[in-house]
């Protein structure tokens, strides 16, 4: 018996180990971090603690402009490719030939790297000395004003963040509701269409209450991986988010870090339960009024 | 209202890419199915008795032939213009609505003059409640129902929008033993009650012979034989339908006519005339062997089971079809256990004759 | 019965009106995967490109009638972009083989092997399911660095060889195979190891491949702990190579070579995808998410 429960354990154990010092101590860790005032890594050393950290970076104009930008992104990508990704699954539901050539197409940016992939986009908007960039051109042609998204005003950036990151999530959004469209039974249409049930009241009625889990599920996944956004800005505006003023919540964690202005694990960590505490809280609120609307 | 199907005809292209010959699903059926009837289609599965329903309700459409409700040709109206109740065999109850709003949905689907206002809609979900006996269940969710139950439900949503014709498809296939014989009851008080003409698919021939005015019984897409159960079952037209009806299942021999007597191996169980001499196939019901000590059968006894009113006598013959013949006999008559064999005469109107090769029905006189 | 005397009516305009909506449906569909497509065809085209031509369009053009490999060349040549693919398929192969093992062993304890405390244990590895990377990168950071362990690839290697989703996964198709199989073979004197790897393991095969292709995805473009972690371009990943390629490399104007690099980094992921569609499509839908 002993024999047995060691045996276990023992398979077990490379997992532990892993997982005990590289998420469970460091999850701990964070917090203590965090209510270190002062800490320097160098000598390892801190003044005391408190929540000195907190209101550091609370009252941090780079760490403001990180949540504003952030909750932009969120508001605006969240909705529009939930949204969107369910008008092309609704789309390639309803059609045959050619289906699955459409759905491999679109589910190619899930497999391409973030950072590289981004680079194409930038010269796609980027306005340079020599060229006004293939985006322009479309304006132009279409009688507007040509603008720089990369190095240009504010909206014109955060439009191009949100259009590449739109593009991002997609593919995993139209996944996941194609196969909850194809997962309701055809009974079901067969007796509304008996019944005489328009196809707006079926839609209605029917599909929508029926994938509203995996809506939900979308939504939920979707608020929590816009929050994280990072890559996606790195990608079009360079390493150096703050002088862009394209920053994220997460982008600040880093560079507190370690980057230009790095070097401080305690403004970080402060900075890293904050992003935590807000993106618990809109997936509570998330779960609740899900709990409200799904109907499984 | 009378449903009339005429030259009803459909194929389906081939999946089988090698074989690229049409499946043919329903072929060329034509029967007038009169008004307020309650009509079985029967037959085992894949026999193109689901796809004929389809065709009625207008979820399918026909390769050729016409369907008419009364006299209009509805062909090729859609679904929703034909006026048609069809209960699912899953029975498709909407999961996310309520009893009340499930069988309120194909009201509020209504449009134009036929509109209904909140008032009319309630009565008559009512109404329709009433009539399958769910009265209490309106609120509860389906998944909260017995089988039974939603069978219920998913009847009352056909019925409120009053169709013109009732379609079920294996209407009892998903309830268990106890629960069958009732809802079957049900069904036929219900459509007594409604005075619907009513078409069910079944593939359980028990269901269909207990509770329909006509049953249709098809194989391969071919009607075999359509008229009043009991007439199908005193009187088949072949060899499927001899043995598609009745439990337990007729007996069948290999057989001869041989001068005016029909024989089965050694044995001559009775004499027939006006038929030539040929091999036959010789169907006989279970319950047309009487037990006779000097009966012309004799069978190889196997065993004896009581069944109270009846007992059931199994036994073997070697010109036997069937694994093991069996016989109802009424309890009364004394068999005697310890035998080898046992003797049987026939009771000449549960004995079918059959062609050897067409499997049709050949008629004697005794 | 009105309905009746208008039938044909009603049917062409049905018919009509499903024309309608196919040709809608197909042409917005096809905006979209225009949308997808145009950004790879654009830096296929510009990484085709030569410089000068490059330069000289200031109205882009859609087309090259010259196309060159230059770019390619130049790519591999006056930046690192070999030593970033390298490092890049060592760190990849490293990570999800160490991966595979580790979560192997873990499922295989919690799907088939009874000890005491295996509910709870696995209670608390799901719970860790829920933990963010953001937060625990820092002290891994502190932790990887006190170690020493900064611009190599075991520093690299070590935080991301475990994955609780994955053991998860693994140990619900683990616990799929009958209970009969494995008493038979323990009746035949078969260890626990031997079962593993010759009755689990085969039977598991599609969950085994769907999560080593969805870890390698996942390794190719990691970006942010190699970013933190490695500040000696000779143990760049390709996501650093390329950001430091837009910033430090070929002098900033020259788009056609950063192109010709983004073509080579993108396209092993591309035909890794195109091979195994169904499988990643099939592992993606299950639980994985992007990042």
């Amino acid at each position: 018996m002993e024999k047995r429960n060691l045996k276990g354990w023992l398979y077990l154990l490379p997992a532990i180990l892993f997982l005990g010092i590289f998420m469970v101590y460091p999850l701990v860790d964070v917090f203590i971090y965090s209510m270190e005032e002062g800490y320097n890594s160098a000598s390892q050393t801190s003044y005391g603690t408190g929540l000195y950290n907190y209101s550091y970076v609370l009252h941090d104009t780079y760490f403001l402009q990180a949540v504003k930008n952030t909750f932009i992104l969120v508001i605006i990508t969240v909705p529009l490719s939930t949204g969107l990704a369910l008008l092309i699954s609704m789309g390639l539901s309803s059609i045959k030939p050619l289906r699955n050539l459409y759905q491999t197409i679109y589910f190619l940016p899930y497999v391409t790297n973030t950072l590289a992939v981004g680079l194409v986009f930038m010269i796609l908007f980027k306005k340079t000395a020599y060229t006004d960039g293939m985006v322009n051109l479309l304006i132009r042609a279409f009688g507007g004003s040509s603008v720089d998204f990369i190095d240009g005003p504010y909206w014109a950036k955060m439009f191009v963040l949100c259009f590449y990151t739109i593009w991002i999530v997609l593919p995993f959004k139209i996944l996941i509701l194609t196969s909850a469209l194809a997962s309701v039974n055809p009974v079901y249409y067969n007796a509304a269409k008996v019944d005489g049930t328009s196809k707006g009241r079926i839609f209605r009625k029917i599909t929508l209450p029926m994938i509203s889990p995996m809506i939900f599920y979308l939504v939920i996944t979707g608020f929590i991986g816009a929050f994280k956004a990072y890559s996606d800005a790195v990608a079009l505006f360079g390493t150096n988010l703050n002088a862009a003023g394209m920053n994220t919540i997460v982008g600040y964690v880093y560079d507190m870090l370690y980057g230009n202005s790095g070097g401080y694990p305690s403004y970080a960590s402060a900075a890293a339960i904050i992003l935590f505490a807000i993106v618990m809280t809109i997936t509570c609120i998330n779960l609740l009024v899900s709990r409200k609307h799904v109907h499984y | 209202m009378k449903v009339v199907l005429q030259n009803l005809t459909k194929k389906f292209p081939s999946r089988n890419k090698k074989n690229p010959q049409d499946v043919i699903a329903v072929n060329d059926f034509t029967f007038e199915i009169p008004d307020g009837k309650l009509i079985g289609l029967l037959g085992p599965s894949g026999c193109g008795k689901s796809t004929t329903l389809n065709l009625i309700s207008g979820l399918q459409s026909p390769t050729s032939g016409k369907i008419y409700f009364g006299e209009d040709d509805v062909t090729d109206l859609p679904p929703e213009h034909r006026g048609v109740g069809l209960v699912f065999q899953s029975y498709a109850l909407y999961p996310h609505l309520t009893v009340r709003q499930n069988i309120m949905f194909p009201l509020q689907n209504l449009k134009g003059a036929q509109k209904l206002s909140k008032e009319q809609m309630a009565e008559k979900v009512l109404k329709a409640a009433g009539l399958v006996q769910i009265d209490e269940l309106l609120d509860r969710k389906p998944n909260e129902l017995s089988g039974g139950q939603q069978q219920r439900v998913a009847i009352a949503r056909a019925l409120v929008k009053t169709p013109r014709v009732l379609l079920l498809d294996e209407p009892l296939s998903n309830l268990d033993a106890r629960l069958r014989l009732q809802t079957r009851e049900e069904i036929r008080r219900i459509q007594k009650e409604t005075r619907l003409t009513t078409i069910f698919v079944t593939h359980d021939q028990e269901e269909a012979m207990s509770i329909s005015d006509m049953i249709v019984v098809m194989k391969d897409g071919v009607i075999q034989q359509i008229g009043k159960p009991q007439d199908v079952y005193d009187d088949p037209v072949n060899l499927f339908v001899a043995k598609f009806l009745g439990t337990p299942p007729i007996n069948v021999f290999d057989g001869r006519v041989v001068r005016g007597h029909l024989m089965i191996g050694n044995d001559d169980i009775l004499t027939v005339t006006n038929i030539p001499d040929q091999e036959v196939y010789v169907a006989i019901r279970p319950e047309g062997f009487i037990l006779q000590d000097d009966g012309p059968l004799c069978c190889n006894l196997s065993n004896v089971e009581v069944m109270g009113r009846d007992v059931s006598i199994v036994s073997t013959h070697e010109k036997s079809l069937n694994v093991t013949i069996r016989s109802i006999i009424d309890a009364d008559n004394p068999v005697d256990r310890e035998s080898d064999t046992v003797r049987f005469a026939v009771k000449p109107h549960k004995v079918f004759l059959f062609g050897k090769t067409s499997e049709e029905r050949i008629h004697f006189e005794v | 019965m009105n309905e009746f005397q208008n039938l044909d009516q009603l049917k062409t305009s049905a018919r009509r009106k499903k024309i309608i909506r196919n040709v809608v449906i197909y042409l917005c569909l096809t905006v979209w995967a225009v949308m997808v497509l145009f950004p790879f065809y654009w830096m296929i085209l510009t990484s085709v490109k030569s410089y000068a031509s490059y330069n000289g369009e200031y109205i882009p053009k859609f087309f090259t009638l010259s196309p060159t490999l230059q770019n390619y060349s130049d790519a591999f040549t006056q930046v690192p972009l070999a030593r970033y693919f390298v490092n890049t398929i060592i760190f990849t192969l490293i990570t999800t083989a160490a991966m595979v093992v580790i979560i192997t062993l873990a499922a295989f304890a919690f799907a088939r092997l009874q000890f005491r405390g295996r509910n709870i244990a696995f209670a608390l590895f799901l719970s860790l399911m829920m933990i963010p990377n953001e937060l625990v990168i820092i002290t891994n950071f502190v932790t990887i660095t006190n170690m020493d362990l900064r611009n190599s690839f075991l520093g690299l290697i070590l935080p991301s060889i475990t994955s609780v989703f994955y053991i998860y996964l693994l140990k619900e198709n683990f616990a799929q195979i009958p209970d009969e199989l494995y008493y038979a073979a323990k009746v035949d004197g078969t260890g626990d190891m031997k079962y593993l790897l010759r009755v689990m393991i085969p039977l598991c095969r599609p969950t085994i491949v769907t999560i080593i292709i969805l870890k390698i995805i996942e390794c190719w473009n990691s970006y942010i702990w190699p970013r933190l972690i490695t500040d000696d371009p000779d143990y760049y990943l390709v996501s650093n190579g390329i950001q430091e390629i837009r910033e430090n490399g070929f002098g900033r104007e020259n788009i056609p070579a950063m192109m010709a690099a983004v073509v080579v980094i993108s396209v092993p992921l591309i035909i890794l995808f195109l091979i195994f569609r169904k499988k990643i499509m099939a592992g993606v839908a299950r639980g994985g998410t992007k990042g």
